[in-house]
């Protein structure tokens, strides 16, 4: 018996291939400049070194650590804001909700240069504020909330949570207590999956915080920029290795709490 | 744990104005059973909803638990039971924690917790159940955890939302019986919502039939079936014949015959008979063909044509004539009877 071959599949693997190379050939280029002694010689002939993640900590670990900060404040903030919204919105009926939804997309649609803009407009003569970490977290809080609020809302409403708080009521639970017990427990994947896109966007971030920052408040995507424009090319490829380390395990998480928050099956 | 319920001209109007309840009046005695039954809509749920505390009635309107006003105690405090349509029970607990959740906010102790819901699962008869998740339960089985649930708290009234609506057919009969057998030995106060007439009369000690947002009849299910006040009670519950004729010297003339007819008064009329108060007779007064019969396991549902200007159904027991022979027909006693006004 001969083999069973699918030409249709042989094609579509090797489109798939070269989507995939087109996709993230240049990323591998510049991962690996990062590691090659001297870019301009070759990394065959000038061989492989960790020197330059080195001096990339050396230049740039308070921008890492910053921007570390700046997401986990972000995440604290979101959480405490967008949970209670989506919670709020789930259980408020009409168009008035409806109306606060779309509004909250708002800033998502509104380009990052824009809304920093605004920021600066709305607090730039604001005592110290401009030049403080907390005023990027502002602008990284009012970009990545509706991201919680979605995602947290669309758990909510999915798991029919009014249904399960009458039930709770009618066991005798006051508000605080079924919030705790049942609202929060059931809303748990969405919050997860809203915490890890905010934490993931936060660190990202280019657009809104190239205009919000200063030489002291200055963040991983922004020194990344600086670095490339300032440094040598294989600082700037080191940096985006440091970048991905500290990205791709964060986007994985990502998919596989979303997966668990949309109740998509388990790939084997 | 037997608490009477008392409403007095409760009555609820949806924010957007529309009226799902006139101002009603309704009492259930301490340890009864009562069905509240009607077509969707008619407010059979949101009466419900107002005995739970679920909802508030409109002003002027009052509920008493034992003589007590409880119209302004929110549900949680009113120490209800509820079974909810949808069971609605907890997915980020297990059956155990679904059962002791009332108990653990209410501070029981754990160790008097722990007792106390195995001897719920006990009851229901899914001990073996209790640490599966809610997800993994067959339909019956989240019917029962769910009433396990309501009743662990042991509550003062027992609230069911349309319980057995979400099961299969074979389902729904068997655990018919078990709530029945259950509601009677724990002698609770229950309410509960149907829109299935069978349901109502076999588990309702009364049943109060419901149309439009009012109550149209309360009554044992004797009277319900057998003397309905209103033409809606009559036609919504069991199945009814209406026949269309003429009432002359105590015979209440048809196109197939006649039907004793005493006490009411001469000319035209319509007189109403259930399937079963019609039999087969050789020695009947009224004739017909028989156009359909349904083969129903313990009985036969025949439909007759010709008797009467509308088809009628009559059932037996008996072996069942075929669809085109003829077949003479007699009446029980009192039977046909004048309908109630609509």
């Amino acid at each position: 018996m001969r083999p069973h071959f699918d030409p249709g599949f042989l094609a579509g693997l090797v489109f798939a291939s070269l989507v995939a190379f087109f996709l993230v050939g240049p990323v591998i280029l510049s991962v690996l400049a990062g590691v090659t002694a001297n870019y301009q010689r070759g990394i065959l002939e000038s061989g492989i070194t960790l020197a330059w993640l080195g001096r990339v900590f050396e230049l740039y670990a308070p921008t890492i650590a910053l921007s570390l900060g700046i997401a986990l404040a972000t995440l604290v903030a979101t959480l405490l804001l967008g949970v209670p919204v989506a919670y709020a919105l789930a259980k408020a009926p009409g168009r008035l909700a409806r109306l606060a939804e779309e509004a909250l997309v708002m800033p998502v649609a509104i380009p990052g240069i824009a809304t920093g803009l605004a920021l600066i407009l709305a607090w730039g003569a604001v005592g110290e504020f401009r030049t403080h970490w907390t005023f990027i977290l502002v602008g990284h809080v009012l970009f990545t909330l509706p991201f919680m609020v979605r995602s947290t809302l669309a758990v909510i409403l999915a798991a029919k949570l009014p249904a399960l708080e009458e039930a709770a009521r009618s066991l005798g639970a006051g508000f605080l207590a079924r919030f705790v017990t049942i609202v929060l427990p059931n809303a748990s994947p969405g919050i997860l999956a809203g915490s890890l896109m905010v934490v993931t966007l936060s660190l990202g971030e280019f657009n809104m915080t190239l205009l919000l920052h200063t030489p002291f408040t200055m963040t991983l995507p922004v020194g990344l920029a600086d670095s490339y424009a300032s440094m040598r090319l294989e600082i700037g490829s080191a940096y985006t290795l440091v970048f991905l380390v500290l990205l791709i395990p964060l986007l994985v998480a990502l998919q596989w709490a979303a997966d668990r928050a949309t109740g998509a099956p388990r790939r084997p | 744990m037997t608490t009477p319920i008392r409403l007095q001209a409760c009555g609820f109007t949806h924010a957007d104005g529309t009226c799902a309840l006139q101002p009603t009046d309704l009492s259930v005695e301490a340890g009864e059973t009562l069905a509240l039954l009607g077509p969707s809509g008619c407010g059979k749920t949101t009466l419900l909803r107002l005995v739970a505390g679920l909802a508030r009635p409109d002003p002027g309107g009052c509920v008493l638990f034992d003589g007590r006003d409880v119209t302004d105690l929110p549900v949680e405090r009113r120490n209800v039971g509820m079974v909810f349509q949808s069971y609605a029970l907890f997915p980020n607990l297990d059956v155990a924690g679904n059962v002791g959740y009332g108990l653990k906010i209410r501070r029981v102790p754990p160790g008097e917790r722990a007792a106390r819901v195995a001897r719920m699962l006990a009851m229901m008869r899914i001990q073996e159940l209790a640490h599966r998740r809610v997800d993994q339960l067959s339909g019956g089985q989240k019917q029962r955890v769910a009433l396990a649930r309501a009743l662990a708290v042991e509550p003062a009234v027992l609230l069911l939302d349309e319980p057995l609506t979400a099961l299969d057919a074979k389902l729904r009969e068997q655990l018919r019986v078990e709530l029945a057998g259950l509601l009677r030995s724990l002698r609770i106060t229950a309410i509960f919502v149907t829109h299935d007439q069978g349901e109502a009369l076999a588990l309702g000690d009364r049943v109060a039939v419901m149309r439009a947002g009012r109550i149209e009849q309360v009554g044992s299910p004797h009277e319900i079936y057998h003397r309905p006040r209103t033409r809606f009670v009559a036609s919504f519950v069991g199945i009814l014949n209406l026949l269309e004729g003429e009432v002359a010297d105590g015979l209440f003339r048809l196109p197939g015959g006649s039907l004793p007819a005493s006490g009411v008064a001469p000319g035209p009329a319509v007189l109403a008979c259930r399937p079963e108060q019609l039999r087969l007779d050789p020695s009947g007064t009224l004739a017909g063909r028989i156009a359909a019969a349904f083969f129903l396991g313990d009985r036969t549902r025949l439909v007759v044509e010709g008797a009467a200007a509308q088809p009628i159904v009559v059932e037996t027991v008996a072996a069942a004539p075929r669809p085109g022979e003829v077949v003479r027909l007699a009446a029980e006693p009192g039977c046909p009877w004048p309908l109630p006004p609509a």
